[in-house]
């Protein structure tokens, strides 16, 4: 069997962990991490339940090896809120009911930090075309959309403060 | 799904990842993983030892020289659809690009895998066979430079020696009086091609087709080239009549198989109608250029 020593910042705090070649990045913060905010869900690549933001960039944590993630900075949706306050986006998908099984939530706001940290105004298309690899079931992606919106706003109102 | 068991390394030069490559029975690269670790949670590949090539320096980049486009194996997709280099001057590329599965598995599948997969379901093969692309291999003998149209072989099978590691991908850089398309039919984002199809032009002075290059993605055991629809063209106007034979000629090439995304016969018309309308738009951007 293989295993590797890898060392992983997640939201900020150093991780180290012994992994098997073959364990997902998404079975690391689940299985030996006991971060269970990000999700699996179809587990085909296809649905970014598990999406997380890997140096910067959203990418899907079910197909990613965990050992292919040392010395990397990742951030899950357990780093959004800040001491016990809501994150802008979180707010947003609250207020606006961006979600009602939330099964595909916390991918879905960790598509959404990534575009917003790129794009911080962005039109309903591009919003749509960012969480265009974020299946969502239940919404029919609208009150998504509202909700993403909302979070560009008030982020927008909080820069201006 | 957990895949079976393996070993890992990750080299830090290409030198060493082809001796490594070499220096194992049942070996694989693992560049991007987009498609090999879904196979592998299948249980449809299980390689002994993989090679993670994410670590190797120089094999990200974009530029031209002496006539081609040249771009790193391991550029990710979402940086080819983010270059304006490519947006302004490979269109054809542009298009492909930006309906090659979703944005966040753009952000780390590369350009060199979806090529050496083999699938005929990936969207640069037919891309890369309009444009009369070639790649670059590294073995442990050196560098080979493959033509595109001698590199797709069969289903996951390519002209790549199991000690070869794709390096680079190059297409000649269009000429003036040039245009090209994408036009992929997909149930949704991120799914693979019903079929889809790659056209690249150049018109002469006269407005006639000077070269022609099409593509056909899943409509076969590879992509296809369409080599009677293309030398029909040739020296052709782009009349609708003419843009239409080709469009049948094309749909004659195609080889689908029936499937949950449609019957033969359907994807075969989807082959027709859509290698005339992106014609159509090949030659609209190349009469624009």
């Amino acid at each position: 069997m293989s295993t590797h020593h890898i060392q992983v910042t997640i939201n900020g705090k150093v991780h180290e962990a012994d992994v098997e070649s073959r364990l997902l990045l998404v079975h690391l913060f689940r299985e030996n991490l006991n971060m269970t905010g990000t999700h699996i869900g179809c587990d085909t690549t296809s649905c970014g339940a598990c999406t997380v933001i890997l140096d910067g960039k959203p990418v899907k944590s079910c197909t990613v090896f965990a050992v292919q993630a040392d010395g990397s900075e990742i951030r899950t949706v357990e780093g959004l809120a800040q001491d016990g306050k809501l994150s802008a986006i979180q707010e947003g998908f609250h207020e606006k009911h961006g979600l009602q099984c939330g099964f595909c939530t916390p991918g879905m706001m960790m598509t959404t930090s990534a575009l917003l940290e790129q794009n911080p105004h962005p039109t309903e298309d591009e919003i749509r075309h960012a969480i265009s690899g974020n299946l969502c079931r239940c919404t029919g992606y609208m009150n998504i959309v509202k909700a993403v919106q909302y979070a560009a706003d008030k982020m927008a109102e909080k820069v201006e403060v | 799904m957990i895949p079976p068991t393996f070993e890992y390394v990750a080299p830090k030069t290409l030198s060493e990842a082809v001796a490594a490559l070499g220096g194992y029975e049942n070996a694989k690269v693992l560049a991007g993983g987009q498609s090999l670790i879904p196979l592998m949670r299948f249980r449809l590949a299980s390689p002994a030892v993989l090679v993670d090539i994410n670590r190797v320096e120089g094999l990200s980049y974009i530029n031209e020289d002496k006539g081609w486009l040249k771009i790193g194996s391991m550029t990710r997709q979402s940086t080819v659809d983010h270059s304006a280099l490519v947006r302004e001057k490979y269109p054809l590329l542009a298009d492909t690009v930006s309906v090659l599965s979703d944005p966040i598995v753009r952000n780390r599948g590369t350009v060199g895998g979806n090529i050496a997969n083999g699938d005929p379901g990936n969207d640069y093969p037919a891309t890369m066979l309009a444009y009369g692309a070639e790649v670059v291999a590294m073995g442990p003998k050196g560098e080979r430079v493959i033509p595109i149209t001698s590199f797709f072989i069969g289903l996951y099978e390519s002209a790549l020696a199991s000690n070869e590691i794709l390096t680079e991908v190059r297409i000649p850089t269009p000429k003036p009086h040039s245009g090209g398309a994408y036009l992929k039919l997909e149930r949704k984002v991120g799914d693979f091609a019903t079929a889809a199809v790659a056209a690249q032009v150049e018109l002469d002075a006269k407005g006639k087709f000077k070269s022609v290059g099409l593509g056909l993605t899943n409509v076969g055991l590879t992509a296809i080239k369409a080599t009677a629809a293309e030398d029909f063209l040739k020296g052709k106007d782009s009349s609708d009549d003419n843009i239409r034979q080709a469009g049948q000629l094309a749909a004659d090439a195609s080889e689908p198989i029936a499937d949950v995304r449609g019957s033969e016969e359907y994807k075969r018309s989807l082959v027709k109608t859509y290698t005339v309308r992106a014609l159509r738009i090949a030659v609209e951007r190349a009469k624009g250029s």
